[in-house]
């Protein structure tokens, strides 16, 4: 890991594993087109980060809890983690609101892994597993911990941290699927940064140049 | 593509413009006269005599819109903003490319030379017929010249010097047959070569107005897509001038707004009543012709085009902003270089 004066958000790690160029656009060159989909996950989101603790049957919820990783250099906010009664004290479950439909993609399950390993730094017992809740379905899809996420969350984590260390926005890839629902792509143009500008320049004014018979504008 | 925000010019005096939950209201002798959701604008512009609410100023100001006071006359007086915005290494990597500014300022000049000679040639293919035959042969001869400098400024190496020289040398030859555009026999309608500071003539205050409103949207573009307005590549900087800005207005400066001022004539749309002259032969516009010409602006800003490079059709009021943002991918390393926009 890059050396880094400052932590990288968890919730970075969503965009990242998504797109590292989305990523970099937000948090390095710090664009952010608010589309519909964000504007109503933030509303989600006021919700759910007001801090409190409630407890019911063996079970405290605690909402907008602070997390932090020293080791991965991460910090953010939990939506909300249960803290479950067993044996000889308590294990962490994290539970993170997300707008719309469980996805295709692993973004919302590396978020949640990114707040399992802070919570396994933070209180040195194992996070085995914990819960994205969808407001789509209205229900809550469980999320193993299991090494696969695991690993894709580290070298998430390691592979942005190194962009935000270096200041780079990696270059665009167009992907199909993804890019046409990113809500970065008016910033991102995946497709006219392909280009050559100055290959652009020289033949558009080849063209005018060559247009001398008064076609013109 | 995004959207083109509202600018509010407010132009009636004694008008007071206040915040009312997410709007802003505008009141005139206690009236209310229009009231537009915040998120609608995209900037305010107060011309002479407005009164601003500090709860509006506040809102405006969070919400990244930005508040312009200009005087009777139209000049720039003030503006309001909120915290600086964006991203400081785009700012480090507009500060480097100033240093060793040649590739951006060729593009910047190729593409104001072309622009102009488009200009020229539009008026010959529209109305050449109209033409006297020794005008009609000298727009001709511009248009010839300017082939000849776009061709040099493109193609021919030569640092940010003689680009800055060429640059002169074409705006001496565009002016020069300007007033052969003009098509209303007036003679208080004559165009006497570039003046500014004050305008000399007519057609001299129509266009320092024009090129006021589009500086100021030439710099809010710059503003929003992060880079400093005040630090240019062509323009050289000079404390309390827009540099950047300025930049970024010359490729649509003949576009926007020197076609705009001539179609405003022409159409008679303007006449001599609209202006008056001060002693010392200062020529302004009158309040009832600012209005004729926001109106005007606001119309021309909403004509939509192809845009060659990024190849999407946008509104013209809306290429400030994807030049700036063009800009800002070229300084972060997305592009090879800055792709300038040609009127097509």
């Amino acid at each position: 890991m890059a050396a880094l004066d400052e932590p990288i958000a968890i919730s970075a790690l969503q965009h990242a594993v998504y797109c590292l160029r989305q990523a970099a656009l937000i948090h390095i060159e710090r664009l952010w087109e608010e589309n519909r989909f964000t504007a109503e996950g933030r509303v989600l989101h006021d919700v759910a980060h007001t801090a409190g603790e409630r407890k019911t049957k063996g079970v405290r919820r605690v909402t907008a809890l602070p997390l932090a990783s020293a080791r991965l250099n991460l910090t953010g906010v939990a939506d909300l983690v249960e803290f479950r009664r067993d044996g000889d004290g308590e294990t962490a479950f994290p539970v993170e609101y997300k707008r719309g439909k469980p996805k295709l993609h692993r973004a919302d399950e590396v978020q949640l892994c990114a707040q399992a390993l802070c919570l396994e730094e933070m209180t040195g017992r194992p996070v085995p597993e914990g819960a994205l809740y969808y407001a789509e379905p209205k229900r809550r899809t469980a999320v193993l911990f299991d090494a696969d996420l695991r690993r894709l969350t580290e070298d998430t984590a390691q592979a942005f941290g190194t962009l935000v260390a270096e200041g780079r926005t990696p270059p665009a890839i167009w992907r199909a699927a993804r890019c046409r629902s990113c809500s970065l792509i008016e910033v991102c143009r995946p497709k006219a940064t392909a280009r050559s500008a100055t290959e652009f320049r020289r033949r558009a004014i080849e063209a005018l140049l060559d247009d001398d018979l008064g076609a013109g504008p | 593509m995004k959207k083109l925000l509202n600018t509010l010019y407010v132009t009636t005096e004694g008008a007071g413009l206040r915040k009312d939950g997410e709007n802003l209201v505008a009141e005139v002798d206690g009236a209310e006269r229009a009231r537009l959701p915040l998120h609608r604008i995209g900037s305010v512009v107060a011309v002479g005599a407005v009164y601003v609410s500090p709860a509006l100023i506040g809102a405006l100001a969070r919400g990244g819109i930005a508040l312009v006071l200009l005087d009777r006359q139209g000049r720039f007086e003030a503006r309001v903003e909120g915290p600086v915005s964006g991203n400081v290494l785009l700012r480090r990597a507009q500060y480097r490319a100033a240093e060793q500014p040649e590739e951006i300022v060729r593009s910047i000049v190729s593409a104001k030379v072309a622009n102009q000679r488009a200009v020229l040639q539009r008026a010959l293919r529209d109305h050449g017929d109209d033409f006297a035959p020794e005008r009609r042969s000298a727009v001709e001869a511009a248009v010839e010249r300017l082939a000849r400098i776009l061709r040099r400024v493109a193609f021919e190496a030569g640092g940010v010097d003689v680009l800055r020289g060429a640059e002169g040398e074409a705006a001496n030859l565009y002016f020069a047959v300007f007033d052969d555009l003009i098509r209303v026999p007036d003679p208080a309608l004559r165009f006497r070569g570039r003046s500014r500071r004050p305008p000399l003539d007519a057609v001299n205050a129509l266009l320092s107005f024009l090129y006021t409103l589009l500086t100021h949207d030439c710099r809010a573009a710059a503003e929003a897509n992060g880079l400093d307005p005040a630090v240019g590549f062509l323009h050289r900087d000079r404390p309390g001038r827009p540099s950047f800005a300025l930049d970024l207005m010359e490729e649509l400066r003949p576009v926007l707004a020197d076609r705009l001022a001539l179609s405003l004539i022409n159409r008679r749309q303007l006449s001599t009543r609209d202006f008056e002259t001060r002693d010392g032969g200062a020529v302004l516009l009158t309040d009832a012709a600012r209005k004729t010409v926001l109106t005007a602006w606001q119309e021309r800003k909403k004509e939509e085009r192809r845009h060659a490079f990024v190849d999407e059709v946008a509104p013209l009021g809306l290429v400030p902003h994807l030049q700036a943002q063009l800009l800002a991918r070229h300084l972060r390393g997305d592009l090879d270089a800055y792709p300038p926009w040609f009127w097509k």
